[in-house]
């Protein structure tokens, strides 16, 4: 058996019990919602924290509303999500994100904010204590070099939530709240590019909610990069949000927001790409311009599934799929690599 | 030094066990473990009931599939203090006495266990969704089983045995 290492468990009731708890306990205390991404990496070590505040119990966490935007609480779970039509139908880039992370069972466990402040991912780096101690640590944890960029001062592990691009393309808002009072902040400025840091959240602090953008006028989607249909992370992902100035597909631009998952330690958002379709409707050139200065925003570091170069190769072709389907071509065609508008393997994986 | 060494020198020598209330397969059950137990751990090592399988103990292979409060969870996820005053289902509370569910008959007759390691946890998600949804097409059943991988069948069978135990339960001739 791969044990978890020694805890304390605390199960506050509110939100402001929980801040405390993680006040108390400093350094030692760590977050539990669904616990599918931290306790697999407390059974490899990677995350040790001797105090567990567990915030299954939390009902202020579990808030729900949907009226021309929609707030959602930090502790709803992923199944939970994908069964409230309303807001599928509401926000459909949301429903896709969502109905691709990991498996059935984990969705019935995972949480909204257990996936944004998802640990960051790394080849190196999410193995057995043994396998790490064999090579010797790395920097993200325990040790002092980066076996990725062995001459990089930092660590370059990989953002792999597949909410975090979404939330970011739509421009959400999440609220902290500490035992010092509450913030909030544009989904873009939680994350940092930094592997080991990657969140802008204070350690003492709880997140609580999430608020989307009005939905009415919305078009956004999210592609997704993997090697199976179910349990893997991203190694590339697109989100995508646009409003036209006009009901039909061929209207111009009003505002776009393209968002690169997967390719660095945290989203990367696609600003000039953006820029570039605004005043145009969405026509081949303009897709191709886009997907082309979003794309050389991907540089993907060897840290992840997949060929390196493939990876970065399919930036392109995934954007101008994503840009597609929101200007009304429907869906991709099925299968991830057809959605990619791409035929045959990627050269150097399987 | 490592954290996780510090952590157990720390510790006083003696430690408390916790104790948790809790029905597993209709029963009220008490059960007492150190807190860093999962339920996995719990009901093989606590309970004696040994159906449920530790695979990969990540969340990578859904051997381990319980249902938690009627829900299919990876119990290897799942802190055991976690369930204090819930219901969980395993693979024993399946047959009713000597007579297999539906679902295990129609695995047995159509080839959809052959190592049987993987069969406790598809046998847990199958049922939620035979109740959730009677008559699932062959995608559905699919989508469903997408977190149970299983090294033996090819999985061809395991979709056969879930669609005719469907049939079956609606009153179908085996
Ligand atoms: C096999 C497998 C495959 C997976 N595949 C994917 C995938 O494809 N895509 C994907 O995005 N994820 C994937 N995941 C990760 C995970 O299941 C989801 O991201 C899930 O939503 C995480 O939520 P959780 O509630 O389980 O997080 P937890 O494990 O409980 O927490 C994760 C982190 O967030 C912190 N945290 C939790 N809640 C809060 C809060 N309210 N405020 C502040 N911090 C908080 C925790 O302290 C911890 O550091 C996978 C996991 C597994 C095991
Ligand atoms: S990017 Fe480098 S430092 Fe970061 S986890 Fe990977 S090997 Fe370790
Ligand atoms: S043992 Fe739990 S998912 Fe593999
Ligand atoms: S029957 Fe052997 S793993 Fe499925």
């Amino acid at each position: 058996m791969m044990r978890l290492p020694r805890l304390r468990y605390v199960a506050p009731r509110t939100i402001r019990e929980a801040a405390a708890a993680l006040a108390d306990a400093g350094p030692e205390g760590a977050l539990l919602a669904g616990g599918t991404d931290l306790l697999p990496n407390m059974k490899r070590r990677q995350q040790v924290p001797r105090i567990l505040i567990g915030l299954r119990g939390v009902q202020g966490l579990r808030v729900r509303e949907l009226g021309e935007a929609a707030r959602l609480g930090a502790g709803l779970t992923l199944s939970e999500m994908l069964r409230d039509a309303a807001l599928c139908a509401a926000y459909p880039g949301l429903r896709r994100a969502v109905a691709s992370i990991s498996t059935p069972p984990l969705r019935n466990m995972g949480t909204l904010g257990g996936n944004l402040c998802l640990d960051t991912r790394c080849n190196y780096y999410n193995q057995s204590l043994e396998w790490r101690k064999a090579i010797d640590f790395c920097l993200k944890k325990d040790g002092t070099i980066c076996w990725v960029a062995p001459a990089s001062p930092r660590c370059w592990a990989v953002s792999s939530s597949d909410m975090a691009p979404l939330m970011v393309a739509l421009g959400a808002r999440v609220t902290l709240q500490s035992a010092q009072g509450e913030r909030e902040l544009a989904a873009e400025a939680l994350y940092v590019d930094d592997g080991i840091a990657y969140l802008s959240r204070r350690p003492d602090e709880v997140l609580t909610d999430v608020v989307l953008p009005p939905h009415a006028g919305l078009r956004c989607t999210y592609l997704k990069l993997r090697r199976r249909g179910a349990f893997d992370f991203p190694v590339l992902s697109v989100a995508a949000a646009l409003r036209l100035d006009g009901d039909h597909g061929d209207a111009p631009v009003r505002e776009a927001r393209l968002v690169l998952g997967a390719v660095g330690s945290h989203p990367v958002l696609a600003a000039e790409a953006g820029a570039l379709l605004v005043g145009r409707p969405l026509s081949e050139e303009a897709i191709r311009e886009a997907a082309e200065a979003a794309a050389r925003l991907a540089k993907p570091l060897d840290n992840t599934d997949y060929a390196l170069g493939w990876r970065k190769r399919m930036a392109g072709p995934l954007i101008a799929a994503a840009l597609r389907e929101l200007r009304g071509d429907g869906p991709p065609p099925h299968g991830e690599l057809a959605r990619a508008g791409v035929r045959g393997r990627p050269s150097g994986a399987c | 030094m490592l954290t996780q060494d510090r952590a157990v020198q720390d510790e006083p020598a003696v430690r408390r066990k916790c104790l948790i209330g809790l029905t597993v397969n209709g029963e009220p059950q008490e059960v007492a473990f150190f807190p860093e137990k999962t339920l996995l751990e719990v009901l093989r090592e606590d309970l004696g009931l040994t159906g449920t399988k530790h695979g990969c103990e990540l969340g990578e292979c859904g051997a381990c599939a319980v249902l938690l409060d009627g829900q299919p969870v990876l119990s290897c996820l799942v802190l055991g203090l976690e369930c204090q005053g819930r219901e969980v289902l395993t693979v024993e509370g399946l047959a009713n006495g000597p007579e297999l569910h539906p679902l295990q008959a129609a695995l047995a007759d159509l080839g959809g266990t052959q190592c049987g390691y993987c069969t406790p946890g598809i046998l847990c998600v199958a049922l939620a969704l035979l109740r959730d949804n009677p008559a699932p097409t062959r995608a559905e059943i699919a989508e469903a089983l997408s977190g149970n991988l299983c090294r033996c069948t090819g999985y061809h069978q395991i979709l056969d045995a879930v669609q005719e135990a469907a049939r079956r339960m609606a009153g179908g001739q085996p």
